[in-house]
């Protein structure tokens, strides 16, 4: 039994470390495959019968299959998780307050306060408006600014003005340019009609659905469309780096000082001159609407600024 | 009660930073204004959390207060929170950053061309307003607003340094920080829905009543699942931490500094706060999620510096030695008691002091032998810049927790909050091999560093810049503070531990 | 659970999607389509927070007249505006972040010519080898 047990262990060993004797009960070890990749080395031939170690053997199964078995196990991990993840959040789902309930701990007193007294309390006809540039203006104030972050990282990354090294300039595709009279003449009919309806959208934030952000993605459409249709150059004339990040920054700190003054006041009990108005007018909400200009002009200048980056690398 | 300025301190110093940096791009570039003006606006927030903290510790009774964003209390309108550890906190923070930026002052000159450099002095002065804001937020929603600014800010300091490596490294970071800030957004959506409130504490009460009523258990648990992987993958703890040593190894060294040191510990406070301010500590223990963090602490602390042991560069490897230090501070966290989270807190602080001295130290000394960043052509650097040397020497004593460096403080108070637990044994052997294998690869850099390079002249064909004047002082300010946290940390850990009681 | 399900039927597409897209984010292996990913996910968050602000048969939380010149303030006739004003910051973040991460793409693919994250690492360590042994070259032909 014990000598049987050392036979086979034998065996084992010489089939893992490879270049053993060959057991006799074992048949010829057929030839090698003649379409082994040509990256493997030539061994050296010293013992009479070469047998590949484990390793070796792996290393050349890795190598014939390995792709495809690696792309094969990737795709399954993706679908596992994806599956896993999934399974876990329907079953939060399931154990969710229903949909549309008005007895959901999310209909709270906090929610009553909002829409009974918001309307006198922030001035604005639009209780979202409220509720993001008076009742929760600060969060509003971190969103503008994580805006404002991506806005100079890319404009860091991208601006070829802005590296040390003349760049090899990227081949960029460009189409549409200077010379569309369709895409003219259709630009000069919209261009007045997108600034104006951007310009509603924001001044009406607090009134109607809309606000700084939707209007200025609005009024960046304007410009987007005026630089495919009339050239980068034209609209870099009254809107370029510079002016780009003046209007941004000066904006954004409009909106800090003045959103700082509502909150210092507003901490320490000191009565704000900032009248509120009457609901419904289009000069009420205290500070909403001028906060909305401000928000407007950042997210136009940001969003045509990506656009501007990316395809052309310079705004 | 605390007099009016300082309550107004904490909104005066988010703001402060916040405006530093929208004005900052409209400055001139010329002869380092825009790096000047957030040295100075930096400073002067230290020096305003340190009165904060000054005078929260001689108030008397209340040890914290409100500050409410607006004219709307507390459910309805956002609110700022300040107590002795939110205090100690943004110091540390602010001073950490402070001499990051003195000491790479010149490093940063050479990495980085002038017209990055102001948008790069924007994203620290953002960077740091985030971090503060995260130190003192109230509002679980403000938190994840700012969690995002700090993302974008930390990403693209990495990226300000060119070249294709730092830009593999931040897109690598940015994904990773994406994936966890999805899941902690779904993760505020689902408690949003539970609850009805966005304020902690308001939350806090909610969840009693959930425990109580046990009707949206399942839910409570995914979210906490959720909102602790998110933010583990953001702080790098360790089967999540394979971006940082890229990030941390590539970058600037100003960036490595801030990244390692101060990046991570904002959020790590984050899960602090969310545990012990919105669930509760036995909430925490009721869902188990105190062992799994405990686990993954202990995980870390060995596998960081097994990886450590394997780097050549000595960026990576001091960048590998922090995930390890992060790991110390989940196994406090996972003590579960006030005196682990305490001694967790003091090892946030220890560590955000040590670091950027390690890697301002890496700095002067690859400098110092030509840009080099290999362990061994780092030999017999010690005789070129003194300063560099006894930083890296101090830093590494500290992290391998020599009694008298700071690195022994947080260690023995993590040693001594174990022995309320009942993880003792495991908590004594990770701690005993985790010092044993950082001694394996500080010491070897040390002797490097101190050997006499005999062979051949280092600088054959190029000659070291002699440390500036700043450097030096900076230098000195971090071995100041490593040997006084070392020394006296006692009355400091008895100031955390208020702090954190009044968290809870 | 099944009714459950259907109940919350517009929760649980948004968790069905938002699985997709942190999937997409975590494995695929190019760059643009993870982005398209963290996209997916966003959206579906989305989705979820609106979901969760709808309350059977009320309107959206814009004050309606009363007719006599006043407004309609009663809390049992409007949606919760909250989530409304979350997806709003949430639009914002995904923009924002999408852009510095397409950027970033644009930058690798500029400096390696793929978008796959790994394959510039395999191109970092080779070209780093070809330095390297350009380096010990050098130092050779100086000794000799």
């Amino acid at each position: 039994m014990n000598e049987e047990l050392k036979v086979i262990w034998k065996n084992f060993f010489n089939w893992v470390m490879g270049n053993g004797p060959r057991p006799e009960n074992e048949v010829e070890p057929p030839e090698p495959p003649p379409d082994l990749p040509f990256t493997q080395k030539p061994k050296d031939k010293f013992s009479r019968f070469h047998e590949p170690t484990l390793r070796e053997r792996y290393e050349q199964w890795l190598e014939i299959h390995g792709l495809h078995i690696f792309s094969t196990l990737y795709s399954a991990l993706s679908i596992l998780t994806c599956v896993v993840i999934v399974v876990l959040l329907l079953t939060t789902v399931a154990a969710l307050p229903p949909f549309g309930h008005e007895r959901n701990p999310a209909n709270n007193e906090v929610i009553r306060r909002y829409v009974e007294h918001g309307g006198h309390e922030t001035g604005a006809q639009n209780i979202v408006a409220g509720l993001i540039l008076d009742y929760r203006a600060f969060d509003t104030f971190g969103e503008s600014a994580v805006l404002f972050t991506a806005a100079v990282s890319v404009l860091m990354l991208l601006s070829s003005s802005r590296s040390s090294k003349p760049q090899k300039k990227f081949q960029r595709l460009h189409i549409y340019r200077n010379d569309d009279t369709i895409l003219r003449a259709v630009a000069s009919l919209s261009i007045p009609v997108i600034l104006m309806m951007g310009c509603v959208v924001v001044i009406n934030g607090h009134l109607s659905p809309g606000g700084g952000f939707s209007g200025g993605a609005i009024l960046s459409t304007a410009l987007i469309l005026c630089a495919n249709a009339y050239g980068f150059e034209r609209v870099r004339e009254f809107f370029n780096e510079r002016t780009f990040i003046v209007s941004s920054s000066t904006a954004l700190m409009i909106y800090a000082l003045s959103k700082g003054y509502s909150f210092f006041t507003g901490a320490n009990h000191i009565h704000s001159i900032i009248p509120k108005g009457t609901i419904g007018d289009i000069l009420s909400g205290g500070l909403i609407l001028p906060l909305n200009i401000c928000v407007g002009l950042i997210v136009a200048g940001t969003l045509y600024g990506f656009y501007a980056l990316f395809s052309e690398g310079e705004m | 009660m605390i007099n009016i300025f300082a309550f107004n301190i904490p909104f005066i110093s988010i703001f402060m930073l916040m405006i530093a940096a929208i004005i900052t791009p409209l400055l001139p570039k010329k002869n380092r204004i825009p790096e000047k003006l957030s040295c100075y606006v930096i400073g002067i927030v230290a020096i305003l959390s340190a009165y904060l903290l000054y005078s929260l510790t001689n108030s008397g009774q209340s040890l914290a207060f409100n500050f409410s964003m607006g004219h709307f209390p507390a459910p309805w309108g956002n609110e700022l929170r300040a107590g002795p550890l939110e205090a100690i906190l943004s110091l540390v923070f602010c001073v950490a950053m402070l001499l990051s930026l003195t000491g790479n002052f010149s490093s940063t000159a050479e990495d980085i061309p002038e017209n990055r450099r102001q948008i790069f002095c924007v994203l620290v002065n953002l960077l740091t307003a985030s971090l503060l804001a995260l130190t003192y937020t109230n509002d679980l929603f403000t938190a994840y607003v700012f969690i995002e600014i700090n993302t974008i800010a930390a990403c693209a300091i990495v990226a300000v340094k060119e070249g294709a490596e730092t830009v593999r490294a931040a897109l690598r970071y940015l994904i990773m920080s994406l994936v966890g800030s999805g899941l902690v957004m779904i993760a505020i959506c689902l408690l949003y829905d539970l609850t009805g409130h966005l304020l902690m504490q308001n939350m806090h009460n909610a969840i009693q009543v959930i425990l109580i009523t046990k009707e949206y258990m399942v839910p409570l648990i995914v979210s906490v699942a959720l909102i602790t992987t998110g933010l583990a993958i953001k702080s790098a703890l360790y089967p999540f931490a394979f971006w940082l040593p890229d990030a941390h190894g590539s970058s600037t060294n100003a960036s490595s500094a801030i990244l390692s040191g101060l990046v991570l510990k904002g959020h790590i406070f984050t899960i602090i706060k969310i545990f012990y301010r919105v669930y509760g500590l036995e909430v925490i223990h009721l869902l188990r999620m105190d062992t799994v963090i405990f686990i993954l602490g202990v995980t870390a602390m060995i596998m960081g510096s097994v990886h450590a042991l394997k780097q050549n560069n000595v960026k990576k490897m001091i960048a590998w030695s922090s995930v390890a230090q992060v790991g110390y501070i989940f196994l406090g966290l996972g003590l579960n008691t006030v005196a682990g989270v305490a001694a967790a807190c003091l090892h946030i602080i220890i560590h955000a002091c040590i670091k950027p001295m390690l890697f301002t130290a890496a700095g002067g000394l690859s400098n110092a032998a030509g840009h080099k960043k290999g362990l061994h052509s780092l030999m017999g650097t010690f005789y070129i810049n003194h300063w560099a040397g006894l930083g890296l020497i101090a830093g590494a004593f500290s992290m391998m927790g020599i009694p008298a460096f700071a690195g022994f403080a947080s260690k023995l108070s993590l040693t001594m909050a174990s022995f309320d637990s009942p993880l003792i044994m495991w908590s004594l052997a990770a701690l005993v091999t985790s010092t044993v294998l950082n001694a394996l690869y500080y010491v070897p850099a040390v002797i490097v560093v101190l050997t006499h390079n005999k062979d051949k002249n280092p600088q054959k064909n190029f000659s070291a810049p002699a440390p500036t004047t700043l450097y030096k002082f900076s230098m000195f300010v971090f071995l100041a503070l490593n040997f006084y946290l070392g020394l006296f940390c006692v009355p400091l850990l008895r100031l955390i531990t208020r702090g954190v009681n009044v968290l809870l | 659970m099944l009714e459950k399900l259907l109940l919350n039927h517009y929760e649980a597409a948004a968790v069905i999607l938002s699985g997709i897209g942190l999937t997409n984010l975590l494995l695929q292996r190019n760059l643009i389509k993870k982005i398209i990913g963290l996209n997916i996910m966003d959206t579906a968050v989305y989705l979820f927070l609106a979901a969760k602000g709808y309350v059977e048969g009320r309107a959206a939380p814009i004050l309606l007249e009363n007719g006599s010149g006043g407004w309609l303030t009663s809390s049992a006739l409007y949606v919760n505006p909250v989530p409304a004003g979350l997806v709003l910051t949430g639009i914002v973040v995904s923009v924002s972040v999408t852009a510095f991460a397409l950027a970033l793409t644009l930058k690798l693919y500029e400096a390696y010519g793929t978008l796959n994250i790994d394959e510039a690492l395999l191109k970092m360590t080779q070209e780093q080898e070809e330095l390297e042994a350009k380096i010990e070259d050098a130092e050779e032909e100086v000794l000799a």
